[in-house]
């Protein structure tokens, strides 16, 4: 038998960002006894990179933006394949969860009369982030970290988890390991959040940090857990390209948002060229109408290089191929034609020292060049919008690892408010959950015994090392299921998969287990390799094109498939399945607000 | 680029680390950090560093570069010289776990010992009123990326670790003076800030200040106004009285 740690508690989260630590304070708020289990230090979660702002009608800019219209520019960029009532729930309850934030001590850039400021931002029809400067994300995760501080939740940093503890069908707990010891840790939990956010590390391209593997997703998997829209991943238009070693860094679309345009080779506007019928009656089609949109939003359209994500990234990876992109291979961004040295340091002053200190480019005298980068997947484990239950009893999740709320396509700005409000909707949920179990379960002894001895197993192999599986299973993943897919390269990643998920098993690692990074990796491996499968497999299987998942050999979006969800889960045999599932159907009176087109 | 000889600082205990050597290819634009992911990717799989971000934003990659507090994530490799020997060690002032990371745990007990910001009710539309102006004191301060580097700079506990017990760090003081100078906030914290955190310890010779990758101007802007505010609090003689009366 193996010596192992262990803890006992109503609620646990895990993952630390901004999803995450608002579960943990709603949770312990509820009176559940509360860990939160991060893989990083607290306050280094990915949601510190976040730039740009939270998405909320506050209306402190706009006094004609409300819930309904965020509700319609979220699912109009979600390619209409949301959970409708998650966006629902999300764009009503933004405003008051960044009230919240607020009176926890954030300090958000203001309006002239002293309210909290909103920018523009790619999809969203009037100013709506609210933020500072460009680094939201940061303000958000220090309040949340110093809000929790005080609430008596235990939090156990540098502490993988591996695996999920089940009695039956109910998920009963977690195993992992300490980063600094190497030893296993076991949590016993009534309840059980995941909150770890998304799976970039899967590509080679990508603005996420080494946390982001993949770990929620296939933890919820391995239970038996349901995941949705996996083939729907953010192309980010605009990572740094060069010089090589920041590439996919990310550039913040409040450059686009604070003025920011984009122009070919040529220098020519080109974004122009690329406005989609679905959005052209609320896209500026002149350089003049573009270019008044800035001072008057009346009446103006919006400059369409604020067109969602989806569609920037894939005009700018048309323009690279047609010979017309930048040096480096990327697309020009100039802000300093518009705005004044000043106003571009106050507004952007961490793209400004980003791209200074290593690029060499100074963004108040000079464009920048941007392409894109893997930045945020869509899908996730399939929940239920108000509670964030899972199809797992005892099991819930939120943040980028659920899935649903964002459809084929996230607007920016939508993630933050996202964590918020589901974070906290997973703390309720998880909370009322716990509250109904008599006692807490007991640790299954063999489940931990098989989970430990899976961890150490590289420690005893002879073979390769994990760096260079990681690194293949990139490429693989960044060339076979990138920006623009077709059949065959799908068929060749779901091919090379099997033999990249065979590699990973038999991994190599050397030294031994006191904060040993190979093994760490070599352990993430495994949900890097699930993650990448649930992509290529639903990628393949989704004939059309939509959002995030654009297909060479059918571009064109279908009805059929706008109603439906792809759905990955584990077979009895342990081989992935993918199934078609109909997609949530919207009430009445929330379809009204899409029939008002000539109100755009 | 040619190839740099990099001498990183490696062992589990400080008593017996030692310089290893180790001669890597650096490419155009790369960082400190992308020369330890290669020499982990080729040579010492098992190198410990604890990196995130890897764009200035986490402050997770803290290191002494040729002796001086930096993020090895935006220390560019073109700042040295050809052939120049280079030597990465972890933050001295903090235990060492292993190779490049160190136990920051001081500073998460420090954070708990702070009280929260406390802000009373908002105006009747529900929302707080702030100006720009008044927020934009604090906002410098929340630049902060927690990479302490500063406090492993500031010699009061550098050179005295037994100092620790009772000074906070100018972390701490960047985020004493931030509550102290949010516009709404209610809460009083100025005898925490002179008796344990430790304000007085600290002799001004912006050590924190010079260390900063965000340029927060630690000692001007936070240390020396929390430094005047102890003293107003303190020396005020109607306060003086009071204190007298209440025998507090």
């Amino acid at each position: 038998m193996v010596n192992f740690e262990s803890h006992e508690y109503d609620v646990i989260v895990i993952g630390a960002g901004g999803a995450g630590l608002r579960a943990a304070i709603e949770a312990s708020a509820q009176g559940a006894r509360t860990a939160l289990i991060c893989k990083s230090l607290l306050g280094k979660a990915h949601t510190v990179m976040a730039e740009g702002g939270i998405a909320a009608s506050l209306g402190n800019v706009w006094p004609q933006d409300n819930w309904q219209v965020h509700f319609r520019d979220t699912m109009r960029g979600g390619k209409m394949l949301n959970n409708w009532r998650m966006a629902q729930l999300h764009a009503q309850e933004a405003p008051d969860r960044v009230r919240e934030l607020e009176s926890w001590g954030a300090l958000f850039d203001r309006t002239s009369d002293g309210k909290i400021l909103q920018r523009d931002f790619g999809g969203h029809r009037y100013a709506r982030l609210a933020h500072v400067g460009d680094r939201t994300g940061l303000e958000m995760i220090r309040t949340l970290q110093q809000n929790a501080v005080h609430k008596g939740i235990d939090v156990y940093m540098e502490c993988t988890i591996t695996r999920l503890l089940k009695a039956g069908d109910r998920v009963t707990g977690a195993i992992g390991y300490w980063r600094e010891s190497g030893k296993p840790i076991a949590f016993s939990a009534k309840s059980v959040v995941l909150a770890t956010g998304g799976v970039g590390k899967a590509f080679s391209v990508t603005s996420n940090s080494w946390e982001y593997t993949g770990d929620g997703h296939s933890l919820a998997y391995w239970a038996g857990a349901e995941l949705i829209d996996m083939e729907c991943v953010q192309f980010h238009p605009t990572g740094m390209v060069w010089p090589p070693s920041v590439r996919g860094i990310l550039v913040t679309e409040g450059v686009r948002g604070d003025g920011g345009t984009l122009r070919n080779s040529d220098g020519e506007r080109f974004m122009f060229d690329y406005i989609p019928d679905f959005f052209a009656a609320e896209t500026a089609n002149t350089i003049e109408e573009a270019d008044g949109w800035y001072e008057d939003k009346v009446n103006n359209r919006r400059t369409p290089d604020l067109l969602p994500r989806d569609e920037v990234a894939r005009a700018i990876n048309s323009e690279v191929k047609a010979g017309r992109g930048s040096p480096h291979g990327g697309a020009f961004l100039d802000i300093s034609s518009r705005r004044k040295p000043e106003y571009i340091r106050r507004r952007l002053p961490s793209m400004y020292h980003q791209f200074k200190q290593l690029a060499d480019v100074d963004i108040t005298s000079q464009a920048m060049e941007v392409g894109p980068t893997m930045h945020y997947i869509m899908g996730g484990i399939r929940v239920e919008a108000d509670t964030t239950a899972t199809t797992v009893p005892g099991l819930f999740a939120a943040g980028e690892c659920a899935g649903g709320m964002h459809g084929a396509n996230r607007l920016g700005g939508n993630s933050l408010s996202d964590l918020l409000v589901f974070g906290r909707r997973a703390g309720l949920g998880a909370a009322a959950d716990a509250a109904q179990q008599s006692s807490g379960p007991e640790i299954d002894e063999d489940q931990v015994e098989e989970a430990v001895a899976k961890m150490r197993e590289p420690f005893g192999r002879d073979g390769e090392g994990p760096y260079e599986v990681h690194r293949d299973l990139q490429e693989m993943m960044q060339k076979n299921v990138g920006i623009i897919r077709t059949e065959t390269e799908l068929d060749e990643a779901v091919n090379q998969l099997k033999d990249l998920k065979d590699r990973s098993k038999k991994v190599m690692v050397s030294g031994h287990q006191q904060y040993n990074p190979g093994w760490h990796l070599a352990l993430d491996l495994e949900s890097l390799v699930t993650v990448s499968e649930a992509i290529a497999r639903a990628a393949h299987m989704r004939k059309e094109s939509r959002g995030g998942h654009t297909r060479d050999d059918y571009p064109k979006p279908s009805e059929e498939w706008g109603a439906q969800n792809i759905a990955i889960s584990q077979g009895n045999d342990g081989e992935m399945e993918a199934r078609i599932t109909p997609l949530p159907e919207m009430p009445a009176e929330l379809k009204v607000l899409f029939e008002e087109e000539n109100d755009a | 680029m040619p190839d740099f000889t990099i001498a990183v600082l490696r062992g589990e205990a400080e008593a017996d680390s030692e310089w290893k050597d180790y001669t890597v290819e650096v490419d155009e634009g790369q960082v400190v950090l992308d020369v330890i992911h290669r020499i982990q990717a080729t040579e010492a799989p098992d190198l410990a560093v604890r990196w995130n971000c890897k764009a200035g934003k986490c402050g997770s990659c803290s290191a002494e570069i040729n002796g001086k507090p930096r993020l090895m994530c935006m220390t560019r490799m073109n700042l040295f010289e050809p052939g120049e020997k280079i030597t990465v060690a972890p933050m001295k002032t903090w235990p060492l776990i292993r190779d490049l990371v160190t136990d920051v745990s001081f500073n998460y007990r420090t954070a708990e010992k702070i009280p929260a910001v406390k802000l009373g009710q908002p105006q009747e539309d529900g929302d707080f009123r702030m100006h720009q102006a008044d927020v934009e004191r604090g906002q410098e301060f929340r630049k902060c990326i927690e990479c302490f580097l500063c406090s492993d700079v500031c010699h009061v506990i550098r050179d005295h670790p037994e100092n620790k017990e009772n000074f906070f760090g100018p972390r701490f003081f960047v985020r004493l003076a931030e509550l102290d100078m949010h516009p709404l906030d209610q809460e009083e914290r100025i005898d925490l800030v002179r008796n344990d955190a430790g304000l007085g310890y600290c002799n001004i010779t912006k050590c924190c200040t010079e260390a900063c990758p965000e340029d927060i101007h630690i000692t001007d802007n936070a240390i020396i106004p929390l430094k005047e505010r102890v003293i107003d609090a303190s020396y005020d003689p109607i306060k003086w009285i009071g204190r007298k009366l209440s025998g507090k």
